[in-house]
Parts: C-alpha cells; structure tokens; sequence
C-alpha cells in the first residue's frame, strides 16, 4: 500500500489528477441524479419511475446523456452567442474548483492549499474559505445565462438566481465559521483530524463529529446548500410555473446538459464539504480504528477514506432531495426575509457563543 | 502548485526565476488585455465580464507571490459580490444585447492621463525598490494564521476604525434608500 502511494508521478500527475476529478464530479452526480431524481422520488409519488431502459432502469441515465448529445445545439436569434456559449463552462468551472479542495483520505486529495508543516499537525492554509470563494463563481455563469440569451424569463430567472445566492452566501459562509473556531483551523484535513482527536466528556471512542456541537451551523448550512443549489423550496430562479425555466429557458442540448450535471455534480461537492465540516470526513470512529489497528495516519484510510466520503455524501444529498419533493416553493419576499431576518442573525449568535465556549473550555 | 513553483525558483537561486517569470507574464498580458477591452468596449455587460477577467488575474498574481488568503478574498469579495452586484445593477437597468454606440465618455483623455501618470510613478517606484531583481526572493508563502495575528494585533487600531467606517457607510446606505 505504501509502495503503491509512493510513486512519484511528477508531471504526469496532471493528467492523472484531471480524470480523477472528472470521476469525484461525474460519478456522484450519476449516482444521486439515478438514486433520488429518478427512482427515490417515483416511489414517494407512488410510480415506478424509468424501468426500460437497462435493469430497473439503472441505464435510463447514459439514455439521457445520449438524447441531449444528439440534440441540436440552438442559439437564440437574439441571443449574445460568445456568452450564452461561455456561460454552462463557467458554472461547471466552479465545480471543479470547488472539487478540488475536498480531502477523501490522509493523503487523497487533488490540492490541499495548506501551508505549515504537516508532521506536527499544525494545520493552516485557506481551506474551507477557498471553496466558500469559487462556489460564488457559479453566480456570474448564471448571470451570463440569463442575460445573453435575450429573453425576459431568462433574465427574470437569472436576477432572481443573482438575488438568492448573494443572499444565502451569507448564512453559508457564517454557519463554517463556529466549525473553524472549534477546530482552529481553516484547513479541511485539519478539521477532519481535530473531529478524529476530539472528545465528548472524556470519551474519545466516537471522536467529536461537530455535528453535536454544531448542529445550529449544521442547520443553516444545510438550508443554505439548498439555496445555494436552488432546489425547492428555493426554485424561484427556475420556477417552471412563472418563467419558464428561468435562466435555463433557451438552452438545450449539449449545454444544458452542462448546466444540469453542474446542478447535480454541485449538489454532490456541498455533501462531501458538509461531511468532511459536520460528520468527520474520510475518518471512521476512534474505537473502530482501535478493533481494526490502524490510527488515522494509516495509508489504509486513502482507500476506505473515499468509500466512507462517498456513504455519508449520499445520506446527505438524501435529505437535499428529501426536502427539495416535500416542501412548496417559497415567495421571493420570504425567501429574503429568512436569509436576513432568520438565517444571519442565527449564524451570527452561533459564532458569538462558539467563541465565548471556546476561551472558557 | 504555483507556491511549489515559486520554492523551486528560490532554490535554483539564478537570477531569473524562469517558471515564475513565465506565469507572471501570461497572467500580466490577460489582466492587461483585459483592462483594454473593459475601457474600449462598447457594451456595458461586456465591459464587466472583463472586470472579472482583469479581477481573476490579480487574485492569480496573488497566488503567485504566496499570498494565498489575500487571493480567495479578492475571489470572494471582488468576483463573489461587488461583481455580481455591478452585473445585477447592469442587468437591471441597461442591458442591452449587442453595442450601445453612445457608450463613450468625453473626459476619457483625462482617464487616460491620469491612469499614465499612475503607472509612472508605480514603475519609478517599484524600479527604485527593487532594480532589475526579478526574483522572488523571501517571498515564502503567507500562513493565514499569521495575516489573523498581525491583523488582531499589530493592525488592530486601524481594523476597528476601517469596521466602524463601514458600518457607518451600511447604516448611510440605509437611510439613502429608505423610501418614508
């Protein structure tokens, strides 16, 4: 295992690297948009959902991957054409980068960004605060949508897009703050570890996955990822009874496929962060790793890290799309007011009792 | 990796960094080619997008030196709001598809001057500083836990008055555009 780990790729890490991230973007987003597009919200429907194409419809998605490949890529006649084209690629482009920073293992990752010295475990870097940063990027790809494609739903759908996530970046931002605290650092490796070394009253056989003492940030982190993605009850920019399709009105084929895997992939990254901030990432419970002999450092965890990773992305994706069939959609005026009147303020108290339980323990 | 690539220059220690000096000017040429087409185009979502374009490539130089907190925050604050909130007030206003002919400005001139009269003094300076060192010498990369203690600090006088001020401009803000 070691040996394996220690080949020193140099520069064909690149290319390495880049179909690995291709896989961390495509394969969740395969995986969830089957599991609970198709087949988990059929059976809360009461249908089948799809059930031709391969067994138990498990291929319906390569169908759908096909039909859009195949359809014909239009432009509006109107339409700016260099940015309605740019557009999908920068909305993808933030998935990437988001992608980038997760860690799947001790030494699986694609960039860590931290600086300091690993040996003693002093975590520093800019971390979670970069993928806070790029996953704003994908407001300006909806933006550039909504505008070049010379529509008024587009451009209502694009502004409402604009509207919501500026407002739920806030809340987004706040809820990671009372994790940082806690842990000291904005490193994501180093919150994993600090969740690993953690205690609950002495107890250190669970760890401390900051979903127990976190779990108001956990909340409105959630909530805010709900926003983020616009899934419902936060669909206002895309709300098919009012415009259309919002800023996704115009595009077909090919790019919207882009737009669509963007969503999903999306989707997929803020459950890996969400585990890796709340539930103790690629780490399996202390008393675990004491029956199986093997301590966190262990290079077994870069192969059980992205099982683990990937297990509890699903269980939390599962509540984005449980929530996403079960509520109607909110008013844009709601909408607004919870960012600000309900979310900020909350997140707000949260960081301010974090610090003060942080100096007196 | 460009951190990576900035130690390795320190290491060879000739006086020309070779991969550093390379990515600087591939960034340079786009943040420059981009600041052109912002002031020359004739289309006001345009002329943003090439802010973005302009802004990214400073965030990258940032990168470049080491300076890795300074670059996400000049993501999120300049890309991920003042950005998105010059394009919602574009989009919201004047957003016309293709060229606005009438978009030109008559004191351009003075624009112009201005902006090679900065560029002048910038360069003296810088040259008077540094001299033809094109390495990057002693820039090591900036540890976040380090920007946080100068700033809660050293910088502390100075980063409650710049908090207050803007708390003063948000409360402004609010009484400008209270309608009763």
């Amino acid at each position: 295992m070691n040996a394996l780990l220690a080949v020193e790729l140099g520069w064909a890490e690149l290319p390495v690297k880049v179909a690995a991230a291709l896989a961390v973007v495509l394969l969740p987003a395969g995986t969830t948009v089957y599991l609970y597009l198709f087949k988990m919200v059929s059976f809360m429907q009461s249908r089948l959902g799809p059930m031709e194409a391969g067994p138990y419809g498990s291929m319906q998605l390569l169908a759908e991957v096909g039909k859009n490949l195949q359809k014909e890529d239009i432009f509006p006649a109107k339409a700016d054409r260099t940015i309605f084209a740019l557009a999908p690629y920068v909305v993808l482009a933030s998935t990437f980068l988001l992608v980038v920073i997760v860690p799947f293992g001790p030494d699986a990752g694609f960039a860590s960004l931290d600086t300091g010295t690993f040996d003693v475990r002093q975590f520093d870097g800019v971390g979670v605060f970069y993928a806070l940063a790029v996953s704003s990027i994908s407001v300006v790809g909806i933006l550039m949508a909504g505008w070049a494609s010379a529509s008024k739903y587009s451009l209502m759908g694009g502004l409402r897009a604009a509207g919501q996530l500026i407002a739920y970046e806030l809340p987004l931002v706040l809820a990671v703050v009372g994790v940082v605290i806690q842990a000291g650092t904005l490193s994501l490796q180093g919150i994993v570890y600090s969740q690993i070394n953690g205690e609950i009253f002495g107890f250190g056989g669970l760890g401390l996955p900051y979903i127990l003492t976190q779990f108001v940030g956990f909340f409105i982190f959630m909530i805010a990822v709900q926003a983020e993605l616009t899934q419902a009850p936060f669909d206002m920019p895309i709300a098919e009874s009012e415009l259309v399709s919002g800023y996704l009105t115009e595009y077909s084929g090919f790019r919207f496929l882009m737009f669509f895997i963007g969503e999903f992939a999306t989707a997929a990254v803020f459950g890996f962060l969400a585990s890796v901030l709340f539930l103790g990432g690629w780490a399996i419970p202390p008393f675990v790793m004491d029956i199986i002999g093997i301590d966190e450092t262990s290079s077994w965890f870069n192969l059980i890290g992205p099982i683990v990773m990937v297990t509890k992305m699903l269980v939390l994706t599962f509540i984005i799309y449980w929530v996403r069939f079960t509520y109607p959609r909110f008013r844009e005026d709601q909408l607004q007011k919870f960012a600000w009147k309900v979310l900020i303020p909350l997140s707000l108290i949260n960081i301010a009792i974090t610090g003060v339980l942080k100096v007196a323990f | 990796m460009i951190s990576t690539l900035v130690l390795v220059a320190q290491e060879t220690g000739n006086s020309w960094d070779l991969p550093a000096n390379i990515a600087f000017g591939i960034i340079s040429v786009i943040a420059i080619g981009g600041a052109l087409r912002m002031v020359t185009t004739n289309n006001v979502v345009h002329a943003a997008l090439y802010l973005l374009v302009v802004l990214a490539s400073v965030a990258a130089i940032y990168i470049l030196l080491g300076a890795e907190f300074t670059a996400v925050t000049q993501v999120l604050v300049y890309i991920g709001a003042i950005l998105i909130l010059l394009l919602f007030g574009v989009m919201l206003t004047r957003a016309k598809i293709g060229g606005d002919e009438e978009l030109d400005y008559e004191q351009r001139w003075m624009g112009l001057g201005v902006s090679v009269l900065l560029f002048v003094v910038m360069a003296y300076s810088l040259w008077e500083e540094f001299g033809s060192d094109t390495r990057l010498v002693g820039y090591e990369p900036q540890r976040t836990a380090e920007v946080a203690d100068s700033v809660f600090s050293t910088y502390i006088v100075p980063f409650e008055a710049v908090s207050v001020l803007l708390l003063a401009a948000l409360i402004g803000a609010v009484v400008v555009a209270r309608r009763d």
